[in-house]
């Protein structure tokens, strides 16, 4: 009482109208004050290298400042990148550098299955490469019949040769099933998945806005989308019931959720064939995604780049085939493509960006000054995606190949008891490993993980750094394996399950 | 009794009108979030017709390739010269390309067993390395290379440490990647005018960053004064904008000079001061037409042990100038602190150099009696066609500034121009493109304070072509003096 009669007076006095409305922009001042000094950047971070060299006053006496020179500073977007990731998809690549499997030299080696490779088909490349790659490249002189290096050494147009994109062109519309057609000049192309992610990525959202993304997804978004463009992924949950596939009920929640924290959401990311799970996405749900889409009025990306790793009986669909054949503004839809999974070449660095928005194309073309495949690499592929008898017999290959060692690959887990979610494509299965955890829970799954590393020496990828909702699920690559490698991985498996329960 | 005047009414005022307050309190949330950068509520139906958005970076126009210099390409690429087709096409001068020693590199890749700059000395089996190799620390063998070709253009007057050299797919995404880690958005980087126009796209587009020029005239040939420095830095700050660095071209484009070692330790010294980064972007190093004449940040470093010194310096370099192969996009960041090394490597995933590059180059960049000859006949003939075309304006009654390095001169019109305004710089521009059929540079494209400055390339077309040119000039210079 006493507390508040002297303040109704101080509101109701002759000051109170004043006072009244002081008090709130006060307020506010104080919390835009706040707030910025929150955001202000952070102090630098320790170095994590503790090697600091001692401060020797210098020789050259025009430097010399004694100790009160500051240590210079990285920019606060940089600081992060400093520390080592913490993702245990990178942790895992990280172990196997450090004992890696060798058949012959290392058989007490940690076996890589945590990087999307596949060496199922190297022989027909490398004999293409021996029998063709000088041509390719070597482009004859009109002049001398010599060698003409300009043909490859001068600035060429950033976004790809015109033939470039033809035989990309070409290329993708041949592996996607034939009933699709890509234009070339909506064709940008990259150097590499990574950059072509990242540079669509700037082109359709703004800092600090939002794409959803369907999860489990692959842990390379987090940097790809993340790093500089600062765009947020909201990943929408899929569970195991539904092979998790993504519905449009889920997207349709997340985006609600999403608005009412305040986030724009620019668009959807997905992948298809999926990855880590591996399913191909039907017809349909593409169908309602691009519907879905188009009511919210925002971009779709699908991530193709396993679409010619496909060896289940599910036919693969591009949602470019998808979105030519309804009624919808296909200025929303973009595909990235790349060689690292279908060729196996991730070292040439080769990466498609697709859309039908003609100032998406624009824009990205400006940028692939920053990210453009050299022109010795684009001379050798126009090379090698135009030969359609050589490209036939070696998708057939690699299709058949993978098909060959999933079924291996999961019949051996089958017989220990563990299954495997469905998955028609990718280089990877999507593995149920709950009957071996001893919590079910993220923290289980976490120690699983490192117990597969260290004592099983196994790198699979845990669904943790995949966003999965679903303690357990684990990610394993098996396209970079032979034959022997597989009983050997089973029986380690089969070693560390018997010592858990035991 | 006092008159109440006050929660009565303010209640009143709330009560009366909730939309009132329910609109001043959106508004003054909104206006707060956008300023302090927060996202901002979905609007409810501000669709324009369901025309989905595009991004800010999209639909800037930071790329600068609206600007009235891009005409000049464009009448290039409708009508381009051509020695026996077309010998009255646009002649491409504002294009910086090393085409003079392309015979060099033919014969040593034709010479060598191409299988084995393929794929490295394995041969064949190598294949396998290769296409798989994505890993961003960059083939150690190529980097060797590397380091030992740097050290090579600076005659050994500077180590180069294989494990300090980043990889990125050209000069372009190495000054990007570097703007990136040393730079907040509306930071700004002190770069000296007259500069290459890209770097307003490549250091600001994507990064956020800004510019401030430090204005250099001709008074002391476009040398940086320490006052030039000392006054940017003025400007920035009472900008509000804070300086993260100074960013240099050393030799400079468009100047095509070498900058004194005077300056440069004056630079460092400065940056010390300041406490801020200094990036020498040395792409033309192995241009210079003297090697005594030129000095790298790296000779001043080398002999500095201060860590807190050294850490702040960072040289960007590219084979695209000097081996005159800018199609194979090889750039590289070579930085003394460990902590930007480290982040640029894992910033690098996004502009990597392909695995077949730098196999292909690897072997020829470590190949020392090569980079030797190459090197020194290179310079050689650069210096010839400078030579050339400096006497050939000197004829025509034109002065060029006294360069030393580059694949161009930097050309002094001003006494043409009817106002030494950019209007008057751009009308003479637009001339000497009709009437002349050449695409040069204009000044202002690079931001040069004074008027009637051009860069004119010649390194980018045969001798005769060069002549031809030359012979343009003339014609246009005799007809200006009535004769």
């Amino acid at each position: 009482m006493r507390l508040i009669v002297p303040l109704q007076g101080v509101v109701q006095g002759r000051g109170g109208l004043f006072v009244g409305s002081l008090i709130p922009c006060c307020l506010f001042y104080f919390l835009q004050l706040y707030l910025k000094r929150r955001r202000s950047p952070p102090p630098p971070p320790p170095d994590s290298d503790s090697t600091e060299l001692p401060r020797t006053s210098s020789r050259s006496s025009l430097f010399t400042r004694g100790n009160s020179i500051g240590r210079v500073r990285v920019s606060s977007r940089a600081a992060p990148l400093a520390k080592p990731p913490d993702s245990p998809y990178y942790i895992g690549l990280e172990r196997v550098k450090t004992d890696p499997y060798d058949r012959v030299s290392n058989r007490d080696g940690i076996i890589q299955l945590g990087l999307a490779e596949s060496t199922l088909c190297f022989d027909l490349l490398q004999r293409w490469m021996s029998d063709n790659l000088m041509e390719s490249l070597m482009i004859q002189s009109d002049v001398d019949g010599g060698f003409d290096v300009s043909s490859i050494a001068m600035y060429q147009p950033f976004e790809g040769l015109l033939e470039v994109r033809v035989a990309f062109a070409d290329f993708m519309s041949r592996i996607m099933g034939g009933n699709v057609s890509f234009d070339p000049s909506n064709m940008v192309i990259t150097a590499g998945g990574t950059p072509a992610v990242e540079v669509l990525a700037f082109c359709l959202a703004d800092h600090g806005n939002a794409f959803l993304i369907p999860s489990p997804y692959y842990p390379g978004f987090d940097r790809d989308i993340k790093f500089r463009t600062g765009i947020e992924l909201i990943p929408v949950h899929c569970r195991s019931s539904d092979n998790f596939t993504v519905t449009v009920s889920a997207l349709e929640q997340s985006l609600n959720q999403a608005r009412k924290r305040g986030s724009k959401v620019s668009g959807i990311l997905f992948s298809n064939p999926s990855n880590p799970v591996g399913n191909i996405l039907s017809r349909e749900t593409l169908h309602a995604i691009l519907s879905f889409a188009q009511e919210k009025n925002i971009h779709v990306i699908s991530d193709e780049i396993f679409a010619g790793s496909v060896y289940g009986d599910k036919e693969f669909v591009s949602l470019a085939e998808v979105a030519a054949s309804g009624d919808f503004d296909k200025s929303r839809v973009h595909i990235i493509y790349g060689l690292s999974k279908d060729l196996s070449l991730p070292g040439f660095r080769t990466g498609v960006i697709y859309s039908f928005h003609e100032d998406v194309v624009s824009a990205a073309k400006k940028l692939m000054r920053f990210c453009s495949m050299p022109v010795p690499v684009q001379r050798i592929l126009i090379s090698l995606l135009s030969d359609t008898r050589f490209i036939e017999e070696y998708m057939a290959a690699h299709k058949q190949r993978i098909r060959d060692k999933h079924f291996l690959f999961v019949e051996g887990l089958k017989q220990l008891g563990i299954p495997c979610a469905e998955s028609g494509g990718g280089l990877y299965c999507w593995v149920d490993m709950s009957s071996l955890l001893t919590s079910y829970s993220q923290k289980g799954e976490l120690e699983l993980f490192e117990k597969l590393l260290s004592v099983a020496k196994i790198n699979a990828t845990p669904g943790t750094a995949c966003y999965c909702i679903e303690p357990g699920w684990f990610r394993c690559c098996f396209t970079a394996l032979a034959d022997e490698d597989i009983p050997v991985i089973m029986e380690r498996i089969k070693l560390l399950a018997e010592s858990s329960t035991s | 009794t006092s008159t109440h005047f006050s929660l009565p009414s303010l209640q009143s005022i709330f009560s009366l009108s909730p939309i009132v307050f329910r609109a001043v309190t959106y508004h003054v949330f909104k206006a707060l979030k956008k300023k302090m950068g927060l996202p901002l509520m979905m609007e409810r139906s501000s669709n324009n017709n369901n025309v989905v958005e595009l991004s800010r970076v999209a639909v800037s126009d930071t790329h600068g390739e609206d600007s009235p210099y891009f005409a000049g390409w464009k009448a290039y690429d409708e009508n381009p010269y051509e020695e026996s087709h077309n010998p009255s096409g646009v002649i491409q001068m504002g294009l910086a390309e090393n085409q003079v020693s392309f015979d060099l590199l033919e014969s040593y890749l034709a010479k060598k067993n191409p299988e084995v700059s393929m794929w490295g000395s394995k041969g064949a089996p190598g294949f396998r390395e290769n296409a798989l190799f994505q890993d961003y620390h960059g083939l150690k063998s190529f980097r060797q290379a590397m380091a030992s070709f740097m050290q090579q253009i600076r005659g050994g007057k500077a180590r180069f440490d294989p494990d300090r050299i980043v990889l990125t797919a050209g000069a372009t995404a190495a000054n990007e990647l570097l703007t990136f880690i040393l730079a907040d958005p509306n930071d700004a980087l002190l770069v000296p005018t007259p500069y290459y126009p890209g770097f307003d796209r490549d250091l600001r587009w994507r990064t956020g960053v800004r510019i401030v020029p430090i204005h250099c005239d001709s008074s002391n040939h476009f040398q940086i004064t320490p006052e030039a420095l000392e006054q940017a830095y003025q400007t920035a700050r009472d900008a509000n904008i804070r300086v993260r660095g100074v960013l240099i071209t050393n030799p400079s484009n468009p100047l095509g000079a070498t900058v004194q070692k005077k300056v440069l330790e004056d630079l460092l010294d400065f940056c010390v001061r300041m406490n801020i980064h200094l990036v020498s972007d040395e792409i033309y190093s192995g241009s210079v037409f003297h090697a005594s004449e030129f000095t790298s940040v790296a000779e001043i470093v080398e002999n500095i042990d201060d860590v807190s010194v050294k850490e702040r310096v960072h040289i960007v370099y590219s084979l695209s100038k000097d081996l005159g192969l800018p199609g194979f996009r090889v750039g590289t960041i070579y930085s003394y602190n460990d902590n930007v090394v480290r982040t640029a490597r894992r910033m690098s995933s996004f502009t990597l150099v392909s695995s077949q590059t730098q196999h292909m180059l690897a072997s020829m960049l470590s190949d020392e009696e090569f980079t030797e000859k190459y090197i020194r006949i290179n310079r050689e003939r650069l210096r010839r066609r400078y030579e050339t075309i400096v006497e050939g304006l000197k004829k025509a009654g034109i002065e060029c500034l006294k360069g030393n390095a580059g694949l161009f001169c930097w050309m002094n019109l001003g006494f043409l121009l009817d106002t030494k305004t950019k209007q008057g710089e751009l009308e003479l521009w637009d001339v000497i493109l009709k009437e002349l059929k050449l695409n040069i540079s204009p000044g202002s494209s690079c931001h040069c304070s004074e008027y009637g400055w051009f860069r004119v390339c010649f390194a980018n077309m045969s001798e005769k072509t060069l002549e031809i040119a030359l012979e343009r000039i003339h014609e246009f210079m005799d007809r200006r003096r009535g004769f």
